[in-house]
């Protein structure tokens, strides 16, 4: 099984509050590992640290290493704009660009340099079955984006994320804003993206850590407590905090 | 314990109900004397400006080249064109710059440098309009003098001291509607390897348009009222312009040199020329609001 992402010794830092300690931790290729926690944990810090999302925030410090494919991804001479490219995010809030749903899933083609409208359609059409949902927007690609239902979007924000073609792909608490329907519907997406992409996912769902995940972990006060196969964390957790927080009894 | 009809049926309610009556309609009257003002002032110009329009004829009087007083001719074309050219003049400097100013402030300068540029700019609203004409006299005038261009009172000085002068507007709003772009299309452009001018320019400003085109909308009706300035820095020529080293005369020039000593036909004419302006500059106005308010929906 191939590790495709090495965090070694990972601290950061908002200013003098230290929002992850010493975290290490192998993420697998093509699987889905969960990372989950109360409010506040670190978990999303950590999620965007993968593709420097974290860079947006001013007064931040980072130590300790991000190896994916075996390359420190905060070295200086690594370009962070093609990172992203490779490293995919989908976000809590679905948050389509206000244009067409073609344009959206074109957006990343195009910033790539790919403008011929042919190939663009031919990468469109690919990425929304993908990430199912050309079927249900393939009459009306020329419709804004904001026009369909909170699912849709998320699944419209997917496939945006698949047009560029990338390896990894970070979510964001991606169903924290959908209804069961829509939650399930990504869920399935999910399963199927492994097979060609990591996938990570922060969430506040504990079912559905279970159901999706291959790996769990979870954390606490900026650490990992605990890191195993999501069967192992759910039915027999090591750590009494986890066990705690798995069976509901603070969290 | 008491019942409720103790304390709502206390004696006494009626006169506090009289009272708080009074003062909202009294409050009405206030909201309505802004309206009823512009009304008025509507009314005014429009009646002053009538006898005009019916002696001379709406579309002769628009279309007109010659603005003579001695002859009675009352064309105001050339100063249409002029109040045209330098409110266009000032745009093709003020909106360049005014959208890139609330960008570097909006998602490019850092805390310190924006703490000190924002209130700079909204300075210069508070310059007393004479005052920019006078630096334009004393500074921008000679020096396209001495570049060989006629007398340097030219549309190119008006034009770039109006520009200034539009500035803040178009910063301001400018800036305000970008601010209100979610953060989560930046992150979303971002997230997906956008370079930050790509972020700023495929999505921020799309995103913002509306702002965007009603910031040049409304500086574009402060630069058909601007007068004082005008005045100081374009020569006043009754002439058609016909390059920016030219003189010419705007709109509001030629009312605020010749009411002193109008009469008659005259005073009519210069009357009618306000019509003109303000219904130009409501209809902008009204436009620029509309986008405004479109874009909150």
């Amino acid at each position: 099984m191939a590790v495709k992402i090495q965090i070694r010794d990972l601290n950061f830092f908002y200013g003098p509050a230290q929002a992850l300690k010493s975290i290490n931790m192998d993420i697998y290729e093509n699987k889905i590992t969960a990372l989950i926690g109360p409010s506040g944990c670190g978990k999303t810090t950590l999620l965007r640290l993968m593709n420097r999302m974290s860079d947006l925030v001013p007064d931040t410090r980072v130590e300790g290493q991000v190896l994916i494919d075996g390359q420190d991804i905060f070295e200086k001479s690594v370009d962070v704009v093609n990172l992203r490219k490779k490293v995919g995010m989908v976000f809590q809030q679905p948050n389509p660009f206000p244009k067409t749903i073609f344009e959206n899933v074109a957006y990343g083609p195009r910033m790539l340099g790919t403008n011929d409208k042919q190939a663009l359609s031919k990468i469109v059409e690919e990425s929304l079955k993908k990430a199912a949902l050309w079927d249900e927007v393939k009459e009306m690609l020329n419709k804004s984006g904001m026009t369909l239902s909170g699912g849709q979007q998320q699944r419209l924000c997917i496939a945006r994320v698949l047009a560029v073609n990338p390896q990894i792909i970070l979510m964001d608490e991606p169903c924290s804003a959908l209804d069961p329907i829509s939650t399930l519907k990504i869920e399935e997406l999910m399963m199927d993206l492994k097979k060609e992409y990591t996938v990570i996912i922060v969430t506040h769902n504990m079912q559905q850590a279970a159901r999706v995940s291959d790996y769990t972990g979870f954390m606490l006060l900026g650490e990992l407590v605990e890191y195993a196969v999501t069967r192992e964390i759910f039915n027999v957790p090591k750590d009494k905090r986890c066990e705690d927080y798995i069976t509901g009894r603070f969290g | 314990m008491s019942k409720i009809s103790d304390s709502v049926l206390q004696p006494g309610c009626e006169l506090r109900r009289v009272y708080d009556g009074f003062w909202r309609y009294a409050i009405y009257l206030f909201g309505a004397i802004s309206f009823i003002i512009l009304l008025l002032i509507a009314l005014f110009i429009f009646r002053e400006g009538y006898p005009a329009f019916q002696k001379i004829g709406i579309w002769q009087f628009i279309s007109g080249l010659r603005w003579d007083v001695s002859d009675q001719a009352y064309g105001i074309l050339p100063m249409i064109i002029g109040s045209t050219y330098v409110t266009i003049g000032a745009l093709l400097i003020s909106v360049p710059l005014g959208i890139f100013t609330a960008v570097f402030l909006t998602d490019v300068a850092p805390q310190m440098m924006r703490s000190i540029i924002r209130p700079a700019i909204e300075l210069l609203v508070g310059i007393p309009s004479v005052v920019y004409g006078l630096v334009g006299m004393l500074m921008l005038v000679p020096i396209i003098r001495q570049s060989g261009h006629g007398s340097g009172d030219s549309v190119l000085a008006a034009s770039i001291v109006l520009a200034v002068m539009v500035l803040p507007t178009i910063v301001s709003i400018t800036e305000d509607s970008i601010i209100a772009v979610p953060n989560a299309y930046r992150e979303g452009a971002l997230s997906l390897g956008a370079t930050r001018w790509q972020m700023i320019w495929h999505v921020v400003l799309p995103a913002a348009k509306s702002g965007i085109i009603a910031s040049i909308v409304l500086g574009m009706g402060r630069a058909i009222g601007e007068t004082m300035a005008m005045i100081m820095v374009i020569g006043n020529s009754i002439i058609i312009p016909d390059s920016i080293f030219s003189p010419a005369r705007t709109l509001t020039g030629t009312l605020a040199l010749e009411l002193k000593y109008a009469a008659g036909l005259h005073w009519n004419a210069l009357f009618a020329t306000g019509v003109v302006l303000f219904v130009f500059i409501l209809i902008l106005n009204s436009f620029g609001f509309l986008m405004l308010r479109g874009k909150n929906k």
